[in-house]
């Protein structure tokens, strides 16, 4: 309703204000305007992002898992996080050791500005992100990485340290022009907000901190896509997003669930529930009296109930979590779930020989079972997680008082005091898994911020990345769960859905498996390229 | 009427201030550095974003090389102002870009919202105070009183915020926000008029007040004053006793304001920009300020403390132009 009636009177005071000025023709050149003086244009869609990017390079980090719209990676995921080629005509040959990944390129792929793609786009790309002197704050993915060559125009091969079997997986990175970004600054030129690429889109403008427009690229080797604009539009906040979406302002955006349930019953809109590896875990260090104890730990992992959280906090768009494997993945290892158990977490409590003291808070050597938990301040979800954390907790009579603070304050005390932690990235079960158990890695940066050390999960771990043989990484992936079944580092909560609400104006739309940071690829429109307007065809 | 203008005095007085601008911006340049040092925020935190939460200890450890926040304050600041002198702003690290083409895509949206908002919070001022100054207690001078000491209090986020809940939630006739329509790419004039009414309303509002009541007591007393007093015993008519008399000495001291009130526009056009998510300088200064972004953030901080200065040399200028009593190197 309100959709029809605002627009047209905004379009007419725009006219009536341009024509008294008599400065230009009242007329606007958007089909979303004046113009059309109704809905939007059927070709053009526009979505509301919470986050925009920093930079659309992809030597800086841009594109590095895919989906970037405006560039290509040698490999894309599809729907169920696949892999499939893209600007590689196949999947790698891979060498027996693991060590040398062959990929031959597509041919005829132009960039946007008519210059040709080739291995040396490919060998610059990465090289220049392994660079030093390149402010990349992703460059730790590509660790594994030694070298890469390119052999004649059309291949191109790279070279590990060591055998990394989810690398394939990591040369979803898009690909940077040479001819275009060698010549200037890498960490300051043009090329950061100019962009130009093989991808679907062209980028047509960017106002940072409103809105980034594409246009659909006539050049593009999978077909021209019949959406042929796209704005995304940045609005940092949940409710004017779902106004303006109300409003007729946006044709699709992220939301809340709160938000996202007042749209249940609107026909012209669809709501769109990604499931992701998103997931909400409480980090319990190895270096706290209490939190370090594999009792304590243990209890928490049976007392804690994950199906309230997902009911109460999510509104049920989520699903309880074991580890940072959700349960609907392949890489799941079945029969490692937890029944949330208080009499069972009490009974490891008591066997440990923490007895409840005076004021039903458990103590042990004169040690009393309560430890600081902290959450980022200002983020709603964590402090609802982190509060029904402590409340379970305190039924099994362990203290938890919750905390928010910046990252800032939170960083220094991470090695003694639990934090409500966030994170996902699908693709491989690598990525998330090694970060996060690694004991090498305990306390560098933010990796293994528990402090955790076991190492038959450690050797798990190594054994997972070093083989290209499926089976065998899954039994190992098993290993590493289960393992954190007898002594959780964490105490993993839920993985969270993201909710999009999107106009019934398209056929094509899906979703995919989204990581914990959505962007501009996360959402219904990571293949938005491939979106067809309904009825076009009558 | 004739009168020499003491060209030479207002020359003086100018290249003085000028002189005495340098200490100002140097100080107040080491004062941003210092305080951005001293802020619990870290940069290669800001600039890595949700990637820092992924990357290793090197990683980071080679970001903060590169981008020189492992320096100490002092050479730092140094190195800034050295090559700042070259005309060599430096990369902004929350942009990627460098310092001179944030500025120079954003200034320009920011002089038209602040010149828009300040001729509309002078003209309207002027207007309403003249009017209410004619009938001194009558029911208009108490009107437009109440709403300019209102107005007065109310901060510019909250007007920016009622303005877009009436005009652009409720009634729906102008955009919350932007520059121009969410679906348009291009800018074109009409639009870019239509997104600007609220926004500029908002910060004129803000700054009306001031002029207003200058204006509506300094003709008031004008119109007390015996040459006006004079003037309608010969039988003046009332327009050219108000306009030609009364207004002409009324008007003095929001010449002086003129110069004055451009702190707080600058302030104002700060959270109006924000609100109204105007892509000007003020955006960029609040997201500079978040990420510690040295080289951004110093270089704004020069242009605001400059406008200020420029401002209060301008109202001094304008005064010793208007007012033949004063002399310019008093």
């Amino acid at each position: 309703m309100t959709a029809r009636t605002v627009r047209p009177i905004r379009g007419t005071a725009a006219a009536a204000l341009a024509t008294v000025l008599a400065l230009t023709a009242a007329a606007c050149s958007d089909p979303g305007g004046s113009g059309s003086g109704g809905s939007a244009a059927r070709d053009s869609l526009v979505v509301g992002i919470a986050y925009e990017p920093d930079t659309l390079s992809p030597l800086l980090g841009y594109g590095k898992d895919g989906n970037s719209k405006v560039f290509d990676g040698l490999l894309a995921f599809d729907a169920d996080m696949r892999l499939k080629p893209a600007l590689a005509v196949a999947l790698p040959e891979v060498s027996a050791d693991g060590l040398t990944y062959t990929y031959k390129l597509r041919k005829g792929v132009t960039f946007s500005d008519g210059e040709p793609f080739g291995a040396k786009d490919v060998v610059f790309t990465y090289r220049t992100i392994l660079d030093k002197r390149t402010n990349n704050p992703s460059k730790t993915e590509l660790d594994a990485l030694k070298d890469v060559k390119a052999v004649g125009d059309d291949t191109v091969v790279f070279t590990l340290k060591y055998p990394y079997a989810a690398f394939a997986q990591r040369t979803v990175l898009a690909i940077a022009p040479q001819h275009v970004a060698a010549r200037q600054d890498v960490n300051s030129g043009p090329f950061t907000t100019k962009p130009v690429g093989t991808g679907p889109y062209v980028l047509t403008g960017w106002s940072k901190g409103e809105k980034l427009t594409f246009k659909a690229n006539p050049r593009y080797w999978g077909g021209e896509p019949k959406v042929k604009k796209l704005t995304m539009a940045v609005v940092k906040d949940d409710d004017v997003r779902a106004t303006r979406l109300r409003s007729g302002d946006l044709d699709g955006a992220i939301l809340p669930p709160n938000l996202a349930k007042g749209f249940k019953n609107d026909p012209g809109k669809k709501t769109y529930a990604a499931t992701t590896y998103d997931y909400r875990t409480v980090t319990l260090p190895t270096h706290n009296k209490v939190t370090g104890d594999t009792a304590v730990r243990r209890a928490l992992d049976l007392a804690v109930d994950r199906r309230a959280m997902v009911d109460k906090i999510l509104e049920g768009a989520g699903k309880p979590a074991y580890g940072p494997v959700p349960t609907s993945s392949e890489w799941f290892a079945k029969g490692t779930e937890r029944r949330h158990d208080l009499a069972a977490a009490e009974k490891i409590l008591d066997d440990a020989g923490w007895k409840p003291g005076p004021d039903g808070v458990r103590v042990r050597n004169g040690v009393r079972a309560a430890f600081p938990l902290w959450y980022p301040s200002g983020d709603k979800l964590r402090q609802d997680h982190a509060l029904a954390y402590a409340s379970d907790a305190k039924k099994a009579g362990i203290e938890i008082a919750t905390q928010a603070g910046t990252w800032e304050v939170i960083e220094p005390r991470m090695k003694h005091d639990a934090v409500l932690a966030g994170g996902g990235s699908p693709g491989d079960p690598d990525f998330d898994q090694y970060l996060l158990l690694k004991s090498d890695l305990a306390g560098d940066g933010f990796n293994n911020m528990a402090w955790y050390a076991n190492p038959a999960v450690d050797k798990a771990l190594e054994d997972g990345r070093m083989t290209n043989d499926k089976a065998a990484r899954k039994a190992a992936y098993d290993t590493v769960q289960r393992e954190l079944v007898k002594n959780p580092g964490y105490t993993f909560l839920t993985h969270i859905d993201h909710l999009y609400v999107v106009s019934d104006r398209w056929d094509g739309l899906s979703t995919q498996v989204e990581p914990h940071d959505h962007g501009l690829a996360a959402g219904p429109w990571w293949n938005v390229e491939d979106w067809t307007p309904k009825g076009a065809a009558k | 009427m004739t009168r020499r203008l003491p060209w030479g005095p207002l020359a003086r007085m100018a290249g003085r201030r000028a002189l005495a601008a340098v200490p100002v911006l140097l100080v107040v340049t080491f004062g941003v550095f210092a305080v951005a040092a001293a802020s619990p925020f870290d940069p290669v935190k800001a600039y890595a974003g949700t990637a820092g939460l992924t990357a290793s200890q090197e990683n980071l450890d080679q970001l903060r090389a590169n981008l020189g926040a492992d320096q100490p304050l002092v050479p730092r600041w140094w190195d800034w102002l050295t090559s700042a002198l070259t005309g060599d702003l430096g990369d902004s690290s929350v942009m990627r870009q460098p310092v001179a083409d944030v500025i120079a895509e954003r200034i320009g949206w920011s002089v038209l919202l602040a010149a828009t908002a300040f001729a509309v919070a002078v003209l309207a001022g002027t207007v309403l105070g003249v009017l209410a100054a004619r009938r001194q207690g009558g029911p208009l001078d108490r009107t437009v009183t109440a709403v300019a000491y209102t107005l007065e209090a109310a901060p510019a986020f909250w007007l920016g915020l009622l303005a877009i809940w009436v005009f652009a939630l409720k009634l729906g006739i102008l955009p919350a926000g932007g520059l121009t329509d969410t679906a348009s790419d291009t800018v074109t004039f009409g639009q870019v008029a239509s997104h600007l009414v609220l926004p500029a309303l908002v910060l004129g509002a803000s700054q009306l007040p001031w002029f207003l009541l200058y204006v509506r007591q300094g003709v008031a007393d004008a119109l007390e004053e015996d040459p006006v007093r004079g003037a309608r015993a010969r039988g003046l008519s009332e327009r050219t006793v108000l306009l030609g008399h009364a207004l002409r000495s009324g008007l003095l001291p929001v010449l002086t304001l003129i110069g004055s009130r451009v702190p707080e526009l600058i302030t104002g056009a700060l959270l109006v920009e924000t609100v109204f998510s105007w892509p000007g300088i003020a955006a960029a200064t609040v997201q500079a300020a978040m990420s510690v972004d040295f080289p951004l953030l110093a270089a704004l901080t020069v242009l605001a403390t400059a406008a200020v200065l420029l401002g209060n040399l301008l109202s001094d200028l304008l005064y010793a132009l208007a007012d033949p009593r004063v002399t310019p190197d008093a």
